[in-house]
């Protein structure tokens, strides 16, 4: 079992206090109408899918409640950082030269 | 004192006979004996009979991978306390434990099953396949009955387990998997360092190796005598645990392992209310794998003849318990530990009758001790066959010259004691998906790139011997410490008598006789031969991954661990590849086979899961109702009177309440609190209504798309202010509609200034429904007016109920004058018995969820979940009247306009009149145009709701239909099971009333 860390609460946490919500920065269109079926299409249904670095949503559903946003490697399931929702996405460098 | 115990042997307690049944045959061993130990001592290897062909197996290991000996066993206490597939070299026996051996019939000793053993050639790999391929239509009359029945080891039980188990949580600075001298090591290395630490072992007792070498000394002290003092300072240390039959099962992401710990299943008498396993969840910050190596077995014709085993195995029985496995063994072996367990075999009185060794060189002191013993060696010998079937009595020896199998000759014995090399235990390892690398000069899989805090020390990293245990032990614990940001000191032990060896790993081996023919087993439990792989490579199979499921080789419960680098070698040698090119199969958790039991923990019966239930509930217990589950909750579904079926309730129910007066508990009913200064446009956003003009006061029907167009939800929303909504959502929804509203708030209009609150369980909510509601509510109400003109349908307000705070709906989910009442959680049974009270005047009858599904269906209102199915919109539907068509915008708009969702001929929902007033359709029945077509006919729709309407005196249905508004008053055909077709008319939804009038009762 994962363990999570929320940046809400700023704490660790196993991975039963959270519910996974999908694939992060992808923003929701102000006017909707403005867009063509195809647009449209790839809003509701095109995910990057990756094989590496993933950008994904969770909820710390039975915690502080809060969704954000987490890095984390689809081959090794580990999780390289979590970010509050709106918060520009992290770069690698960055976060490797944090390490 | 019976046959084959050594006297002065053995760390059974003499002192303690114990008597216990195989086959309802009484048989005695001695506290601390396993079954098959207790069993070989009566001079029994004949444990069980084989999976494919019958045949009859002998105990082969003493250990946790055993593929053989598996037993039934019945604990103490009988009824429900069976189990089947148990090792029993690991079962532990005790007064009154019976066990069984499985796979025979009529008996162990003569079971007509064998005869497949007859039909070997075809059985071959790939059988399945081949063999059940044609005709299509024998597939479910002949072949799966017959798969069914044949397959399968042991029995599955019948009766509840009546034993309960346990779970708990841990946390530690470094767990310890495996108490040999490189676990012990590690564990004393640690914890003296001061770190938590606990050490496990699957074993009734530590020390693992140590058991079975007596004979080794460790600071000058006998092995056993140095055990016991390090078991002393182990447990002298406040901050090490240490757990014994505890097996870790898996290892899962971030240093969480699975422990399941054996209670109760080696004691006579249990104690009162004591769980039988425990599985601990351990989150520990360092790991130590400390599991050893398994030995392999060799392959060769007749390999599995019962009195074949392993040589430590024999070694084990002898030292441990005190057995000798046979008293003319023949040792056959490629590596030289097998000659340290037939020195101490004739040491313990066996006539060692000869060592075969398929190496051309040992070292001398070896000859030199096996020539003061008086055993005769074979240098560069193969194995080519056995003789006798219930128990080997020769092994058909020859000379291997220059690749050539010369002229065989026969050992006579009654033991063989095998030795392939040793196979470095690494499942714990590969659960991590730690990569294994391939060491060309030992031809192992070592431990490689880890992905875990974890650390590999002894026999696991292919070291040998005592002495190199201790030292990577102490070096593993030195290393987690380290890792933790401690120091340790770092111990060493003069190990004396130490007995180190090497050997080599190979095929099967050559015979003089057909190979094709030969029955070398790779795998016993799955009875995989040697032909069986060869042949998989020869039909195509080129992946390890493509030959192993082809063949089954280590797809048994013991996974392999015998079999599965036998196997590997076979299949690469076949492809004419190396071994690190064929790959290797990845182990998965569990470890060994774990119960049921131990996963499910407390979760099971009542506390399987939640049962939520209303302030009402216990009225409609008391009142004889029937209940039915809904989501979570448990709700009233009728209230039979005596005599009555659910059918006769309910007709009398609908009567009751379109006559008169109903009373029905909604508070299951999901509600949300949406406030805010801008609540108004959250819910313009999100619900398809508009909702800026409802005044406060008033309430509407609020339709919910997910953002694809599709119905999620429904509800009737109140305004309570003009900054505050009272949500409603379906029972089953709430949780998922406040989840939703919750992400649309949070992460795409967080400048919204709205809270959300779930209040489902603040509030008991009662439903008056029927002509007379107004007339037994009304005494109780104060603060408002609710006559018609006053409080019109569709109306909200805050006010008292018999003196509680309330907020009353006047809406109707049945079509009949009806007021939904809520009250603080805490008053609602009050306030219902209050009405009750009231309502006698009326008739008044209380109705459950199935009268509630009839009386909305005869008014055509959907149930988001039944009617829809999450490809429904809200056209589809018929509500195409509950769409702001002039909001710019809201969750799923522009969705109704993608080219799927304005397509002609999607299914609409309509409603269906059987030809047969009295046929009630079945609900999920599917719907054609014409019955007399072809089959498969073309499916244009199904049933979504279907009940016997008493108000109509005739059936209702209602359909999603492929251009179902298109098809008003056709005849459409619903085919039954028994082959016939019900015909219906298509109708509108809305049955009874159409007009409406029924809700404007003065």
């Amino acid at each position: 079992m994962l363990l999570i860390h929320c940046p809400y609460c700023d704490d660790t946490l196993p991975e039963l206090e959270f519910a996974y919500a999908g694939e992060a920065h992808i923003d929701r269109p102000a006017d909707p109408s403005k867009l063509t079926d195809e647009e449209w299409r790839d809003f509701l249904f095109i995910r990057t899918n990756v094989k590496g670095v993933h950008a994904e949503r969770w909820r710390h559903i039975n915690g502080c409640g809060r969704f954000f946003n987490a890095l984390r490697d689809t081959v090794s399931d580990r999780f390289l950082t979590t970010y509050k929702a709106g918060e520009a996405r992290p770069d690698m460098q960055t976060l490797e030269a944090a390490e | 004192m019976t046959e084959y115990r050594v006297e002065g042997r053995g760390r059974v307690n003499r002192a303690k006979p114990v008597k216990f049944t195989f086959d309802d045959k009484t048989y005695e061993g001695f506290e601390g004996d396993t079954v098959a130990s207790a069993l070989l001592a009566n001079g029994e290897h004949l444990m069980g009979r084989s999976f494919k062909y019958h045949r009859p197996r002998g105990v082969v290991t003493a250990s946790s991978e055993e593929p053989n000996a598996l037993i039934g066993t019945t604990r103490g206490g009988g009824k429900g306390r069976f189990e089947p597939n148990t090792r029993a070299t690991m079962q532990e026996i005790y007064a009154g434990l019976k066990t069984e051996s499985q796979n025979k019939w009529p008996s162990l000793k003569f079971d007509l099953g064998a005869i497949n053993d007859r039909l070997y050639m075809l059985f071959s790999a790939g059988f399945y396949y081949k063999t059940f391929m044609w005709p299509r239509s024998f597939w479910d009359s002949v072949y799966e009955p017959f798969i069914r029945k044949a397959a399968g080891l042991g029995k599955a039980p019948t009766e509840v387990d009546p034993d309960h188990y346990a779970s708990r949580y841990l946390h530690c600075d470094v767990l310890v998997v495996g108490s040999g001298p490189s676990g012990i090591a590690a564990a004393l290395t640690a914890g003296r360092a001061g770190s938590k630490v606990v050490l496990v072992d699957e074993n009734s007792e530590m020390g693992g190796t140590l058991l079975s070498e007596p004979s080794v000394s460790i600071d000058g002290q006998p092995a056993w005598e140095w055990l016991e003092g390090a078991m002393a300072e182990l447990d002298r240390m406040p901050n090490v645990t240490r757990m014994t039959r505890t097996t870790a099962m898996g290892y899962y992401h971030q240093n969480m392992i699975g422990l399941v710990q054996k209670l109760t299943d080696h004691m006579a008498d249990v104690p009162e209310g004591a769980p039988r396993e425990r599985m601990w969840r351990v989150r520990a910050k360092e790991v130590v794998l400390a599991q050893g190596a398994i030995e392999r077995p060799m392959v060769f014709d007749g390999n599995d003849t019962p009195g074949i085993m392993m040589a430590g195995a024999a070694q084990t029985f002898l030292n441990r318990f005190g057995v000798l496995v046979g008293k003319k063994p023949v040792v056959l072996t490629s590596h030289d530990s097998a000659w340290y367990s037939a020195f101490d075999m004739a040491d313990a009185g066996a006539k060692v009758v000869a060592i075969v060794d398929t190496r051309e060189t040992v070292s001398q002191a070896l000859l030199d001790e096996a020539n003061a013993r008086g055993i005769k060696t074979y240098l560069s010998y193969t194995a080519t066959g056995t003789k006798g079937r219930l128990r080997v009595s020769a092994l058909r020896v020859n000379p291997v010259r220059n690749g050539k199998v010369g002229s065989a000759h026969l050992l006579f014995c009654d033991a063989v004691l095998v030795c392939g090399g040793w196979t470095p235990s690494l499942h714990l390892f590969s659960h991590t998906k730690g990569s294994l690398h391939w060491d060309e000069e030992a031809k192992v899989y070592l431990p490689g790139h880890k992905t875990e805090d974890v650390h590999i020390a002894g026999a696991g990293r292919g070291l040998w011997g005592i002495a190199a245990a201790l030292e990577d032990g102490t070096k593993a614990g030195t290393d987690a410490v380290k890792s933790l940001g401690g120091n340790a000191g770092v111990a060493t032990y003069e190990v004396a008598d130490d007995r180190t060896g090497t050997g080599i790993t190979q095929k099967e081996l050559p015979t003089d006789r057909s190979a094709g023919k030969a029955k070398a087993f790779v795998d016993f439990q799955n009875d995989v031969t040697a032909k069986d792989i060869r042949l998989a490579v020869r039909e195509g199979m080129k992946s390890i991954e493509h030959v192993k499921r082809y063949t089954t080789n280590g797809m048994a419960t013991d996974q392999g661990k015998l079999s599965n680098m036998n196997g590997l070698t076979i299949a690469s040698d076949a492809l004419g590849k190396e071994a690190p090119q064929v790959g290797l199969t990845t182990f998965r958790p569990p470890y060994t086979p774990t119960t049921f039991g131990a996963f499910a923990g407390y979760h099971k019966g009542k506390h399987f899961e939640v049962t939520r239930k209303t302030p009402i509930d216990s009225w409609a217990e008391e009142h004889g109702a029937e209940f039915e589950p809904v989501a979570l909750w448990r709700r009233a579904w009728y209230f039979p009177m005596a005599g009555e079926d659910m059918h006769k309730a309910v007709a009398r129910e609908c009567k009751a309440t379109r006559e008169s007066l109903g009373i029905f508990d909604a508070s299951t009913l999901g509600k949300i609190e949406v406030s805010g200064p801008d609540a108004t446009e959250f819910m313009n956003r999100m619900y398809t209504n508009p909702w800026t003009k409802l005044g406060v006061g008033r309430a509407r029907y609020g339709l919910l798309l997910g953002e694809e167009g599709f119905i999620r939800d429904d509800g009737v929303i109140g305004r309570m202010r003009d900054d505050l909504f009272h949500v409603t959502t379906t029972t089953g929804g709430a949780a998922r509609v406040l989840n939703m509203m919750e992400d649309y708030l949070q992460t795409e209009w967080p400048d919204l200034k709205v809270w959300l609150t779930s209040t489902t369980e603040e509030w008991a909510t009662i439903a008056l429904n029927g002509p007379n509601a107004r007339k037994v509510l009304a005494p109780f109400v104060e603060g408002i007016d609710i006559s018609d003109e006053a409080f019109p349908h569709m109306s909200v307000r805050e006010c008292t109920v018999a003196g509680f705070p309330s907020r009353l709906f006047r809406i109707s989910f049945t079509g009949e004058l009806g007021f939904e009442i809520n009250v603080p959680a805490r008053h609602g049974k009050e306030l219902w018995e209050k009405l009750w009270a009231e309502g006698q005047k009326y008739d008044i009858c209380p109705y459950g969820t199935e009268t509630m599904h009839v009386l909305r269906a005869e008014k055509g209102f959907i149930i988001v979940g039944q009617d829809t199915d999450g490809t429904v919109t809200p056209q589809d539907a018929g509500i195409g009247w509950a769409i702001g068509k002039k909001k710019p915008d809201f969750v799923g708009k522009r969705s109704l306009d993608r080219p799927d969702i304005v397509a002609p001929n999607r299914k609409q929902l309509v409603g269906l009149l059987t030809e047969d007033p009295k046929t009630v359709l079945t609900e999920g029945a599917q719907i054609v145009a014409d019955p007399k077509q072809a089959k498969p006919m073309k499916m244009i729709g199904h049933v979504t709701s279907s009940y016997w309407s008493e108000s109509l005196g005739r059936s209702i249905a209602m359909a999603v239909v492929e251009g179902g508004f298109d098809r008003m008053d056709d005849t459409l055909h619903i085919p039954t099971e028994n082959g016939d077709a019900v015909p219906a008319k298509v109708t509108s939804t809305v049955f009874y009333d159409p007009a409406g009038d029924r809700l404007k009762v003065e």
